[in-house]
């Protein structure tokens, strides 16, 4: 029975993550646009516009390579394979046994290769210059998130997501200092990879800022439905990881699907708070010169250290 | 009670008279008169501990070896503002450097500057301590910058920010000491009175002992002008005015030293029982001779006569700090009578740099000549003065440097040949600066000064006798701190 | 020590503690001056809570009053006195910004592995839940020492004194609960008149060379030992 429950759960949790990808953006889109007193785009849009992009044909450049064509399904399959590796609302998920935080980096790392490289392919110069900025933030943000996963990782004693969290769950509430830096370095961390306001925004096409869509200007029909999916994905698989290690409250510990249904709303509402701030944000902040970027990504950098630091210096024995 | 009254708050109350004075002409008699009334106090205080032993209550603590310093504080405090009077007047009225709000403020921080000294002299409590030597920067940075040239003003930061920042390091070291303290002492009771301390020092905790003598050694060895943190020290005493660089030379960097020996009596009481008992002994040699052969090197090439004679104070804390490091009886005694007698010396030699100033109309080396020619009192005070400090016999320093070379041969032979050479460098450079600033050829249009050379005459006459014969009642006053600093007499 | 059986109260120290030792790193390197004003205003109010809640913890009322007068000289009186020379040298919008911000935010970092490393055997001594702050605290003084050394404006330069103060607060809150009260008063003291001659000093420095970067202070060190000398006016 166990058997055949995290098995169903290994399918069923990355696949709804994926189903939920773009409603998790169009969330955000509708809460930002209700700050800015607008009505905003239906919940829907996001679906529609997928729809629409894979029925079209895909258009490739004549000097694309081989490798213009197989960045995208690259690209989403490691998206995919890195959501697989997340608990969503089960702690035990059957993909953390063998997955653990410093894989699903690799994971991610390796979907922004094949999208830099896709963007370097056709030779045009916004992909040469959206790949160049992509890997100016990936520098700085890739260790900082190695350091975020480290600072937890002296306190739980591990580096598997589901176990951090059971950790979390099973100790006493405590105040930790370098759950506080890690908190916000993951933040600023998750807003610059996702390439969301204020290091990238996601709804221009100007070419003096963007950055993701520097890259993906070339792709068109499928190709672009499975990049944007992608994109989708990781915004939402950030928000999970953030919940999974920050907020464990709520999430099932037990194999059972009772469990699971009081986990499931409560991940929802978390969810559609991590959007709220994000929406927050998005309208608070304005979006960065490009050279002030590496100083938002170092501050990033600095707080996940200090996490780590604090950590050895106040949180443990001697 | 009364009389360590007196020395000590007689400056404080100077401190807000002379702030009220308006005319220059009788702030800087009152200033003469608080001075001598505070060394009065002194010298009655001194009587009182040698009748009577140390006085001990009311968070005071005057024993033998502070009780030294306190009346030569006194005594160079009042010298200097008998020189400092006419010196003055002539910078405000004949070359009109200094307004009168200047002056007011120059004579009210002069005894403010004596009282901090004697509180941090006579406080048995050593967040006081640091208090009133911090105070003593604050109270003598303003001064520095008094001429308000650009570079008096660079000086002056340059005093302040350093000084800041060392005394910075000596309060975590208090703290540090505080801790350790409240780990053996009851509830309740002072761990930061230094008789407290001394009684329990055994006890205390070697390694937060060593981390607090450390960032001690820092603080308050960047008051004395220990070398990594020295360079603050030519650059005051070259902007400010000349009486000020005098006490300075002759009592903060004393004071400063004071401070740190307390420090180093604590520390090695709680080392003693650990695997490295003389640690901080070995801190302060290894400093102080850094110190004296960076400055003796420096002593060559100067361009300006009173950072010479800095770089010279520089050269003797060094070794008086080296001294201190050496420890045991012999060297403990070199290194107190050479605090006294380099205080008396340096200070009577910045009065005679002043007159020479004055008389040559600028610092630069190159351009003071023939003195003795112009003004031989001038002259000769600042050729015996030089004599002096370079340790010829008859004088006091010769008698204080045999001492510690002595002490040193015995217990680190192969350092004493290091020693002498620093001191026959030191000799060279300078002579090689005095000797035409004394004999040269003046200018035509030099003219003699009004100056007033009894200081300088009173303090060479008293480094003379020294170095002839030291008298009972200071060699048993030496001892007597000598004895309570290493715990052994002199034999 | 296991963190979690520390009451809330000195959980909530160690959060502040860190957050102080954030604040020192903002001040390092936030190169706006007002910017660095407020963030230092934060530094002292974050280590008066410290003192306040641990004043709680034991229960000794000195304690809060220590953390009034930190209150009212670190958080009021000294950004507000720095405030209004920032606006009478009309400096509201200099910027400072750093040399080698990367490099010398490593520094910083190692600095602070370096406090923990000083401060381990005192700590060690202590059983106190806030002992490890005593290394915290270090970090605080040296970062306010890099402080000054790596920046040219005397401002920012006294920032860093003053945060070297707010370091040393924090290390007598923290090892001994504050230094016996007069010792305490002496240094609020001599804190206020240092301010007070800083603002004199800001004055004269900006008369002397119309600029408050300190690089420019440099006619003693460069000129002196060369050749030429400040002249005595006649």
């Amino acid at each position: 029975m166990d058997r055949l429950l995290s098995l169903l759960l290994a399918l069923l949790q990355p696949l709804a993550l994926l189903a939920a990808a773009p409603l998790f953006t169009a969330v955000v889109g509708r809460f930002k646009a209700r700050l800015q007193n607008r009505r905003g785009v239906p919940l829907k849009t996001p679906y529609r516009e997928l729809r629409k992009w894979a029925a079209k044909e895909a258009v490739v450049a004549r000097t694309a390579s081989p490798l213009f064509r197989a960045a995208p399904y690259i690209v989403f399959a490691s998206t995919l394979l890195a959501a697989a590796a997340l608990p969503v609302w089960e702690t035990a998920s059957p993909g953390a046994h063998v997955a653990d935080a410093i894989v699903l980096i690799g994971l991610l790392g390796l979907a922004r290769f094949m999208l830099v490289l896709a963007g370097l392919d056709v030779g045009t110069p916004f992909g040469g210059m959206g790949a160049s900025r992509e890997m100016l933030v990936a520098n700085f943000a890739e260790p900082a998130l190695l350091l975020v996963v480290f600072t937890l990782a002296m306190t739980t004693h591990t580096t598997n997501i589901g176990a951090m969290a059971a950790a979390t769950l099973h100790g006493a509430p405590v105040l930790r200092p370098s759950y506080m830096f890690a908190l916000a370095a993951l933040l600023m961390v998750a807003v610059a990879e996702c390439g969301r306001i204020p290091v990238d925004n996601p709804s221009t096409h100007l070419e003096l800022t963007m950055i993701h869509e520097g890259m993906v200007l070339e792709y068109s029909g499928r190709h672009l439905a499975l990049m944007e999916w992608a994109a989708q994905l990781k915004l939402l698989l950030f928000a999970v990881l953030t919940v999974d290690l920050f907020l464990p409250w709520g999430l099932a510990t037990r194999m059972s699907p009772t469990a699971w249904l009081l986990a499931l709303p409560l991940l929802l509402v978390k969810l559609a708070g991590l959007a709220l701030v994000l929406a927050v944000s998005e309208t608070v902040l304005a979006k960065m010169r490009l050279f002030r970027v590496p100083g938002y990504l170092t501050l990033a950098f600095l707080l996940a250290l200090l996490g780590l630091l604090s950590h050895v210096i106040l949180e443990s024995a001697p | 009670m009364i009389w360590l009254l007196l020395a000590v708050f007689t400056p404080l109350a100077g401190t807000l008279l002379l702030a009220l004075i308006p005319r220059a002409r009788m702030a800087g008699l009152a200033n003469l008169a608080l001075s001598a009334l505070s060394l009065a106090g002194s010298l009655g205080l001194a009587l009182r501990v040698l009748h009577r032993g140390s006085l001990h209550g009311h968070g005071f603590l005057v024993d033998p070896f502070n009780v030294y310093l306190v009346v030569l504080t006194a005594f160079v405090g009042l010298t200097t503002a008998v020189f400092s009077r006419p010196y003055m007047e002539h910078v405000h009225l004949a070359e009109k450097r200094v307004s009168p709000a200047g002056m007011r403020l120059y004579h009210s921080m002069y005894q403010g500057f004596l009282f901090t000294m004697l509180l941090a002299l006579t406080t048995n409590n050593l967040g006081i301590l640091w208090v009133a030597v911090e105070g003593a920067t604050l109270a003598t940075v303003l001064l520095v910058s008094l001429y308000r040239t650009p570079a008096a003003i660079e000086a002056a930061w340059k005093y302040f920010i350093l000084c800041g920042v060392g005394i910075a390091q000596a309060l975590f070291g208090t703290v540090a000491l505080y801790f350790a303290a409240q780990h053996v002492l009851p509830p309740g009771a002072n761990g930061l009175d230094w008789s407290t301390l001394y009684a329990i020092a055994p006890q205390l905790e070697p390694r937060v002992m060593v981390v607090a003598f450390a960032f001690l050694l820092v603080g308050y060895g960047t008051k004395v002008g220990l070398v990594p943190l020295h360079s603050w020290l030519p650059d005051a005493h070259s902007e400010g005015p000349t009486p000020m660089s005098a006490v300075l030379s002759g009592l903060l960097l004393n004071v400063a030293l004071y401070a740190v020996i307390r420090m180093k009596m604590l520390t090695d009481a709680a080392l003693a029982a650990s695997r490295t008992p003389a640690l901080a002994g070995h801190l302060l040699m290894g400093f102080g001779l850094l110190t004296f052969l960076t400055a003796v090197v420096s002593l060559h090439r100067r361009h300006d006569i009173k950072r010479l004679f800095s770089y010279s104070s520089i050269e003797h804390m060094g070794l008086m700090t080296f001294g201190f490091g050496v420890g045991g009886p012999l060297a403990t005694f070199a290194a107190l009578l050479h605090m006294l007698v380099h205080a008396l010396t340096k200070s009577s030699i910045f009065v005679t740099v002043g007159h020479a100033t004055h008389i040559a109309r600028t610092q630069r080396i190159e351009r003071i000549r023939g003195l003795i020619r112009t003004q031989p009192a001038v002259g000769w005070g600042l050729l015996l003065g030089v004599v002096a400090i370079a340790g010829f016999p008859p004088f006091g320093i010769f008698a204080s440097e045999f001492l510690l070379l002595s002490a040193t041969m015995a217990s680190w032979p192969w350092l004493a040949p290091m020693l002498v050479l620093g001191l026959v460098i030191a000799f060279a450079g300078l002579f090689r600066n005095i000797q035409p600033m004394v004999f040269g050829t003046p200018p035509v249009d030099q003219q003699a000064v009004r100056a007033n050379m009894l200081p300088v005459m009173l303090h060479l006459a008293l480094v003379l006798s020294l170095g002839i014969v030291i008298p009972a009642v200071l060699s048993n006053w030496l001892g007597a701190a000598t004895m309570l600093i290493t715990g052994a007499a002199l034999r | 020590m296991n963190l979690g059986t520390l009451p809330l109260v000195d959980q909530a120290v160690l959060v502040l503690a860190a957050m102080a030792l954030f604040s020192a790193f903002a001040l390092l390197a936030q190169s706006r001056l007002l910017a660095a004003i407020h963030v230092f205003a934060w530094q002292g109010f974050l280590v008066a809570a410290v003192a306040a809640l641990t004043g709680a913890a034991s229960r000794d009322p000195h304690l809060y009053l220590s953390a009034a007068i930190t209150l009212g000289l670190k958080v009021l009186l000294i950004p507000w006195m720095l405030h209004r020379l920032l606006r009478r040298l009309s400096l509201e919008r200099q910027a400072d910004p750093l040399a080698y911000p990367a490099l010398t935010l490593l520094a910083a970092a190692a600095i602070v592995v370096f406090a923990d490393w000083v401060a381990a055997p005192v700590a060690q001594f202590e059983h106190s839940a806030t002992r490890n702050v005593i290394a915290i605290s270090l970090a605080i003084v040296l970062l306010g020492l890099l402080m000054m050394v790596v920046r040219r404006q005397a401002l920012a330069q006294v920032l860093g004194f003053m945060a070297m103060e707010n370091g040393l607060f924090l290390a007598a809150v923290a090892s001994t609960h504050g230094m016996p009260l007069v010792v305490e008063l002496g240094v609020a003291f001599d804190v206020l008149v240092a301010m007070v001659l800083f603002g004199v000093f800001f004055l004269q420095i900006k008369d002397s060379i119309d600029s408050l970067d300190v690089d420019r202070l440099s006619q003693l060190s460069a000129s002196i030992e060369r050749d030429e000398i400040t002249e005595q006016r006649p």
